[in-house]
């Protein structure tokens, strides 16, 4: 990324502001990412991790704030600064979201063909060394119907990687995979960070593996940022938000439920 | 939020709809350079496009032929004029019945098709995916479709066309013996290639309202099988209002 100011964080959102559907997802987020590190966005379901990360890569723009990454605001920039800026990321969706006419071989290339005029020969090599690290190159053939969840999720992190990028958004990588997996993704994204450098975005809200592979750690809910730090910093943290989060109980100050009328007057037919 | 509410009735939900088509049609179009970079792209679109309709193109159109045979021979018959069959088999078949039911069959089938696939790749992510990896999705995956589409049709209508004359060929002139020369000399003498023009001008046409109907509508689909489900739906049922109002403005334009 041609950095314009290399500063010390890739990504800086500050009072950021976001609704869909006159709901409000972020009510000012502000938060900082280092680059080279892996750092963790975690909070209850529908807090809005995902479209985080979507405002991250330019799909979606905020209403308001900032959102810059690499020093330079994201919602500025035409399509082919953008399309430039998306280069040098990488996103593995919650979804996985393979291309399902296409084998798991093509999934992997598809970057490479597409932005590179690379001989087939060495395509080959690449997608077949990504589809190793992810212990999936003898599935190479497969048509993703094929394969399971966890080995899709697998295919589209091999994929995510392909182009080497700076920076790499996972969402949800942990969800549905067995412990071999999870442990072998968990590696993974430690490496990438430790030995390539990358700076990571983990969504998830398995606060236990994370707390193994994070560096630092933004805890949302409310659309604002509750809580930050390293995961040993967080876990003493006696804040009863970031304690109950930690501690994964429903009853707490963070809702567990999503906003609606009192129970009682919904099952007496009151509450809408 | 007022002006909006009071576009919600139907006729304006109509304009308003067709507005958004024309502008997918511009942004298909700022992205057709891309497809056209990739010609191998657009060209497995038009083997699949017309590989999907190629069995009931030729079926329909040897039936609907062969219908136009035996009416026609029925209507000639009386006036003992038999053996003008071939000519208005084809000008029949040429001007109004190929490119018309064509493109209705296309969209049954080919469209249908491309507007599941769309739809499905858009609820999977996979569009988003491509976005966020730097590649238009509007260009690789939607541009060549379309194209691939209205490049088939007219191949389509001209193998409608052929096979709708052989239908009516076998049952004028193998069933109720009309004489072979005549149907065919017949033919010759009355075709002009202004009629041949005009349904080549309308497969054109049909196979642009065909193809961005498909596109238009598995893009915009809601992100559920049941709004894919629907979306297919509505392709068939606007590409088939659209195909017979175009028909007749085009017709009363040529004519
Ligand atoms: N297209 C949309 N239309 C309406 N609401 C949406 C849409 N997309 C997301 N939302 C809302 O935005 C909120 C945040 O969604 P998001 O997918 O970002 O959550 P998340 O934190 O990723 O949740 P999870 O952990 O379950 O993946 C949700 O409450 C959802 O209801
Ligand atoms: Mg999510």
């Amino acid at each position: 990324m041609p950095a314009t100011e290399p500063g010390p964080f890739l990504i800086e959102t500050d009072d950021l502001r976001f609704s869909v559907g006159g709901r409000r997802i972020f009510d000012g987020l502000s938060l900082r990412v280092a680059r080279g590190t892996v750092t963790a966005i975690m909070g209850p379901s529908g807090t809005g991790k995902t479209t985080l990360l979507r405002l991250i890569t330019g799909q979606i723009r905020p209403e308001s704030g900032s959102l810059k990454v690499d020093g330079r605001e994201v919602a500025k920039l035409d399509r082919a600064e953008l399309f430039e800026l998306r280069r040098h990321m990488g996103m593995l969706f919650q979804n996985s979201a393979l291309l399902t006419g296409d084998s798991v071989f093509d999934n992997v290339a598809f970057p490479l063909r597409e932005h590179t005029r690379l001989p087939e020969r060495l395509i080959r090599t690449i997608v077949l060394s990504k589809l190793q690290t992810v212990g999936l190159r003898g599935a190479a053939r497969l048509m993703p119907s094929e394969l399971s969840g966890g080995m899709a999720r697998r295919v589209a992190l091999a994929r995510a990687m392909v182009l080497d990028p700076e920076l790499l958004l996972y969402d949800e990588p942990f969800s549905g995979l067995d412990p071999i997996s999870m442990g072998m993704i968990m590696r993974l994204i430690r490496r990438n960070n430790d030995i390539l450098g990358v700076t990571s975005i983990l969504v998830s809200h398995d606060v236990e593996e994370v707390s193994q592979i994070a560096d630092y750690c933004f805890v949302m809910s409310g659309g604002k940022v509750i809580g930050e730090g390293t995961p040993a910093e967080l876990q003493a943290m006696d804040s009863p938000l970031i304690r109950q989060f930690m501690s994964g109980s429903a009853d707490g100050p963070v809702p567990f439920h999503y906003p609606a009328a009192p129970y009682r007057d919904d099952l007496l037919g009151g509450g809408r | 939020m007022a002006a909006a509410r009071s576009l919600s009735s139907a006729p304006l939900r109509a304009i308003r709809k067709l507005g958004a088509v024309a502008l997918f049609l511009l942004t298909i179009l700022q992205s057709a350079p891309y497809a056209l970079r990739r010609p191998r792209l657009i060209s497995a679109q038009v083997q699949n496009a017309g590989v999907l309709s190629l069995v009931i193109i030729m079926t329909s159109g040897f039936f609907v032929g062969m219908v136009v045979g035996l009416q026609g021979y029925d209507a000639f018959s009386r006036l003992r004029q038999e053996d003008l069959l071939g000519a208005a088999a084809a000008l029949s078949l040429i001007k109004e019945l190929g490119p018309v039911v064509t493109a209705l069959l296309f969209a049954g089938r080919a469209g249908t098709a491309l507007t599941a696939e769309i739809g499905l790749m858009r609820a999977t992510d996979q569009l988003s995916a491509m976005e966020v990896m730097a590649i238009d999705p509007i260009g690789r995956i939607v541009a060549p479709r379309f194209l691939g589409g209205l490049i088939a049709v007219p191949f389509l209508t001209a193998i409608f066309n052929c096979v709708g004359i052989l239908g009516a060929y076998f049952v004028g002139v193998q069933m109720m013996g009309v004489d072979n020369g005549a149907f065919w000399s017949q033919m010759q003498e009355y075709v002009s290639s202004e009629d041949i023009r005009e349904g080549i001008i309308k497969s054109m046409v049909f196979g642009v309202a065909a193809s961005l109907v498909a596109v238009f509508e598995g893009y915009t689909a809601d992100r559920t099988a049941e709004g894919v489900g629907l979306a297919t739906t509505r392709t068939v049922v606007i590409t088939s209002v659209l195909v017979l109002v175009l028909d007749y403005m085009i017709t009363s334009f040529l004519l």
